[in-house]
This record gives structure tokens, C-alpha cells and sequence, in this order.
């Protein structure tokens, strides 16, 4: 699938939900089923620093696609986190690059973005796109 | 009876929403709300009678300054200082203090010891570290103890002639505790030192008299007691004043400008360069009179009913704990539920329209000592309610299903 049909997919499946505590109870039980990054990767190096929780992010280039593996000491980011991967993994960097990410607005998330969360989207967002950005350079 | 209905009423930010539900907000820590009567100055002063002080012979600048002057002296006799000119308008408590260690930077040398106590905020341990690099000062901390209590024992031992400065918060931000600062003074005094200590978070519950307290230094911000944000004051003993040279060079702090030599201003313009936050000034001193107007002491028996409500009732949620446990402590509770986040409580109660502080409270020193990320803050002013604790308990509980 393409990041744009994941992204719908998304969406469909957050307008079901019928108020704040459905939508945040699936984000938080996706938390608990985020692939938890390999132990070795929580470093200090992969955090993307913030003062409320932490998150660590490491990216792999297999077949010319990039796949995310993350974790969070909180939950509710570790769920945020979960989606984006379901999003940006295993996509070409080019597609990351370019990906548009207005998704966040239509399943009630736009709060995470303000820059007060500091662990919020707007981090992450920009950490996956530079993994991305990376590995592009390495592909070209 | 304390005259809660009332006094509710003047904060219109009270009767907001916040995610469709009426605004809990327990945040006090962090700023306090601001009633009508706040509010009216500052729309009073920006319609009628905005101009800069101290220079204008016209009308407009007579009046704002008269104000503003108004205000230094309600400071003044709110606090007890001798002089009005011992009263520094500043933005707040950060830049107080940092008037404070820029001046002492030419009064240290190398081998001068300043105590801070393990309880500070980062503004009052970042200016310090600066100082010590700079002049070759050691720092030296009280310890604190499981309850979140500086041990004096301790303190006593860091003590010496060497010393030279002590640092220390009235009560400690992240977890309330109100700290002995005038047996620290007392003990301070005993081998010469100054003393300054951080009101910000002890100003909105009691009344300090810096005469009777014999301190140095205090300082405050009007934001955390019902006045605007960005106004603040420095008390300072005149003798230590005028000991310490000017904190930033410009208009106002100086008396005859030549190029071979500028005279310093008297105090207090010596150490208010520049235009100050007239309004805010102004605002604040509208704001002491409302805290004046309901009484300290009836605000803080208010505080610790609430307190002893609040306590009672949250300690009823299985497997959560509370940091801060002293006897001597304001309206604070800093907790987490076991094994989740403070984040992930927040976040929750926020769509609840609970709002709390979480995280470390810029008091990292604080949650390294009980091995903990952060904590999730309630913190209560005299407008909060026994009502507005239990729609936090149910807030707590629900964050607790959903995240177990």
C-alpha cells in the first residue's frame, strides 16, 4: 500500500469512533503493541529529545525501503508512534520524503501537534522524514 | 466562611470550557489566574493614561508614573521592607535572581563557597553554576531527605567561613515544601553570608516579612500571585544594594552621562535600566491588594483544608503515590499512578479539562533523587474547590482504566 492509502485506511478506521476516550483507548492499546525497538538501538544517540516522555527511533534500509522500529517510555506517544510507523514504514525514502501528513488533523490529533509537546508529531514527524532524507542520499 | 462563590466569580477564565468541559484548573503552580479586578487595570491603563515614566512632564506621564510608584510602595508595605527603594522591578524571579549573581560576581573569588538546597528550580541552580565558573566558586547543595525535606544537620556542615552566599526556595515548586529559610537565615548570618531565597512559589500562600525574616534577598513574580506575567521583584536590603554594581546598562539607571564617566542612578533605577513592564508594575500592585482584600491567612487556611481534602481523597487510589510528604507543606500534590507515565496521566486528564503539570518541574535533581521521570502536579489555589479535587480523583481513576 502507498503511504496516501495507509493514511486513508487511518481515517476510516478513526471515524468509527465516536469521542476522545474511544480514539485514545485504540491509540493506547496500540502502544502496547508497538514492535518495541531492539534494545541496543535505545541509546542516547536514537532519542528524539524532549523534557515530558521519551523516544527513541532507529531506521533500517532493507530492499531499498526503510523500516522504523521505535519504543517510548510513555504510552500514549508509544501509541502516536505505532501509527506513524504503520504509515512511514516500509516505504522508499523518496516516498517518505514527499509524504503529506494532514492525516493527523482528520483523526483528531491535531492537539499533539502544538509545539508545547514536546515529544509531540511534529518531532517525530521530522526525525522519520530525516532518516529518510538520509537514506535517499545514500541510494542517489 | 471563606466566600468561595464569590470569589470565583471574579475569575472569568473560571467559567470556561476546555474539551467540552467545564476548566478544572490545577496548575496554580505554574501561573495563577487572573480576576476582573487585575484585569481592569490593565485595560484601564492601556486606555486612559499609557505613557512611559519618569521622563514626561506631560500629564500622561505624571500619571503612569505616579501609578507605577503607587505600585513599588503597596510591594513595599506588602512584604514589610523598610524602604520602597530596597523594592527592584524586574520580570520576574528569574531575572532577580540573575541580578543577584551578576552582582556577586565581583565579590567572589576563587576558593568562596554558595550552598543552594536540592530542592531548586533550574533557574536558581543555572545562574549559580555561571557564577562558579566565572569567579572560581565552589558549589556546595543541601541534601534532601524521603519526605522531600532539606536536612539541616547537613546544612549546618556545609557552613563555614568560606561561605558566602545561600540559596534556597521558601517552598520547593515540585513538591511543596515549605522549607525552615529562618533558621537558614539565622544560621547563614552566624558565619557572615547573605541569604537569598526564591518566594515565587511561597508568595501566592503566605505573606513574607523580609524585616522579621532578616533575609538578604527575596524575590517573586507577579504571575503566580494573581498579577500578569513578565513583572516581578527583587527585595533587596539597601546596604547589599548598593554593594552590588548595576545589572544591565541604559536609560533610566543612570544619573549624569560624560564620556570620561557615568554616574549610577540611586536605588532603586540603578537596577531598572531601560523602559520596565509599566502596566505589568501597575497590574501587579493591583494584584496584591486583591490577594490583601480575602487575607493571606484566610487564603492559606483555605489552602490546607483543601490540601487535607485532596490528600484524603487522592491516597484513596490504589498504587498511586505521592511525592512531598512533609507536615510543612502548601497546596501541592506531585504523584504518579504505578508503572504509567505522568505523561500519559496528563494528556488524559487534559480531555477531561483537568489541567495539571507534568513532567519535572525544571527540578531534575528532584526526580533523579526518587529515580522517577516526573510526576503529574495538582497544584491549588484559594478559587479551587472540594468539588473540582473530586472531578480530579474521577479524572485520575478513569486515566488509571485506560492505561493499566
Amino acid at each position: 500500500m502507498t503511504i496516501q492509502e495507509i493514511q486513508n485506511e487511518i481515517i476510516d478506521e478513526f471515524s468509527m469512533f465516536e469521542d476522545w476516550e474511544e480514539r485514545y483507548q485504540y491509540m493506547i492499546d496500540l502502544g502496547k503493541t508497538l514492535p518495541l525497538i531492539n534494545e541496543k538501538y535505545k541509546t542516547d544517540n536514537n532519542i528524539i529529545k524532549g523534557c515530558q516522555s521519551k523516544v527513541w527511533v532507529h531506521a533500517d534500509l532493507i530492499n531499498d525501503k526503510i523500516v522504523f522500529t521505535a519504543d517510548s517510555d510513555a504510552i500514549i506517544t508509544k501509541g502516536i508512534i505505532a501509527i506513524l510507523i504503520r504509515v512511514f514504514s516500509n516505504q522508499h525514502p523518496k516516498d517518505i520524503i514527499e509524504a503529506n501528513t494532514s492525516f493527523i488533523d482528520e483523526i483528531g490529533l491535531k492537539e499533539h501537534l502544538s509545539p508545547t509537546r514536546a515529544n509531540g508529531l511534529v518531532s517525530m514527524i521530522k526525525q522519520l522524514k530525516m532518516y529518510a532524507i538520509a537514506y535517499q542520499t545514500q541510494l542517489q | 466562611m471563606f466566600p468561595i462563590n464569590k470569589i470565583r466569580k471574579d475569575f472569568p477564565i473560571l467559567s470556561r470550557k476546555v474539551h467540552g468541559k467545564p476548566l478544572v484548573y490545577l496548575d496554580n503552580g505554574a501561573t495563577s489566574q487572573t480576576p476582573i479586578q487585575v484585569i481592569d487595570v490593565i485595560v484601564d491603563y492601556y486606555s486612559n493614561y499609557n505613557a512611559n515614566i519618569h521622563r514626561g512632564v506631560h500629564t500622561l506621564s505624571q500619571e503612569a508614573t505616579d501609578k507605577y510608584e503607587e505600585a513599588r510602595h503597596k510591594i513595599q508595605a506588602h512584604f514589610n521592607a523598610k524602604h520602597a527603594h530596597e523594592i527592584i522591578m524586574t520580570s520576574g524571579t528569574t531575572e532577580s535572581i540573575n541580578l543577584v549573581a551578576h552582582g556577586f560576581a565581583s565579590l567572589l573569588k576563587e576558593g568562596d563557597e554558595i550552598i543552594v538546597s536540592a530542592l531548586e528550580h533550574h533557574s536558581n541552580i543555572v545562574p549559580w553554576q555561571m557564577l562558579c565558573e566565572k569567579t572560581g566558586a565552589i558549589l556546595k547543595v543541601i541534601p534532601m531527605n524521603d519526605a522531600g525535606e532539606l536536612v539541616l544537620e547537613e546544612f549546618n556542615k556545609l557552613l563555614s567561613e568560606k561561605t558566602k552566599l545561600v540559596f534556597v526556595n521558601h517552598i520547593s515548586n515540585a513538591l511543596g515544601t515549605i522549607n525552615p529559610i529562618k533558621e537558614i537565615i539565622k544560621k547563614t548570618h552566624q558565619v557572615g553570608a547573605a541569604v537569598l531565597v526564591d518566594g515565587a512559589q511561597a508568595c501566592p500562600h503566605l505573606k513574607p516579612d523580609v524585616q522579621a525574616l532578616d533575609v538578604d534577598f527575596y524575590v517573586a513574580s507577579a504571575h503566580k500571585m494573581c498579577g500578569p506575567t513578565g513583572v516581578g521583584m527583587l527585595y533587596g536590603k539597601e546596604a547589599w544594594l548598593k554593594k552590588l554594581p548595576p545589572y544591565q546598562g541604559g536609560g533610566e539607571m543612570i544619573a549624569e552621562v560624560t564620556f570620561e564617566k557615568t554616574t549610577y542612578a540611586d536605588l532603586p533605577h540603578k537596577f531598572e535600566a531601560g523602559t520596565p513592564n509599566i502596566c505589568g508594575g501597575i497590574a501587579f500592585g493591583a494584584a496584591i491588594d486583591y490577594l490583601n482584600a480575602i487575607g493571606l491567612d484566610n487564603i492559606s487556611k483555605y489552602e490546607h483544608e483543601l490540601l487535607e481534602y485532596a490528600t484524603k481523597k487522592i491516597l484513596e487510589i490504589e498504587g498511586l503515590k505521592i511525592y512531598g510528604t512533609s507536615k510543612n507543606k502548601t497546596s501541592v500534590i506531585s504523584f504518579n499512578l504505578e508503572g504509567i507515565h505522568p505523561y500519559d496521566v496528563g494528556t488524559i486528564l487534559d480531555k477531561m479539562g483537568i489541567a495539571v503539570r507534568t513532567g519535572h518541574h525544571c527540578t531534575q535533581p528532584i526526580m533523579d533523587f526518587y529515580k522517577i521521570p516526573g510526576t503529574v502536579r495538582a497544584s491549588f489555589a484559594f478559587y479551587n474547590t472540594k468539588e473540582e479535587v473530586d472531578v480530579l480523583v474521577e479524572g485520575i481513576k478513569k486515566a488509571k482504566m485506560m492505561l493499566s
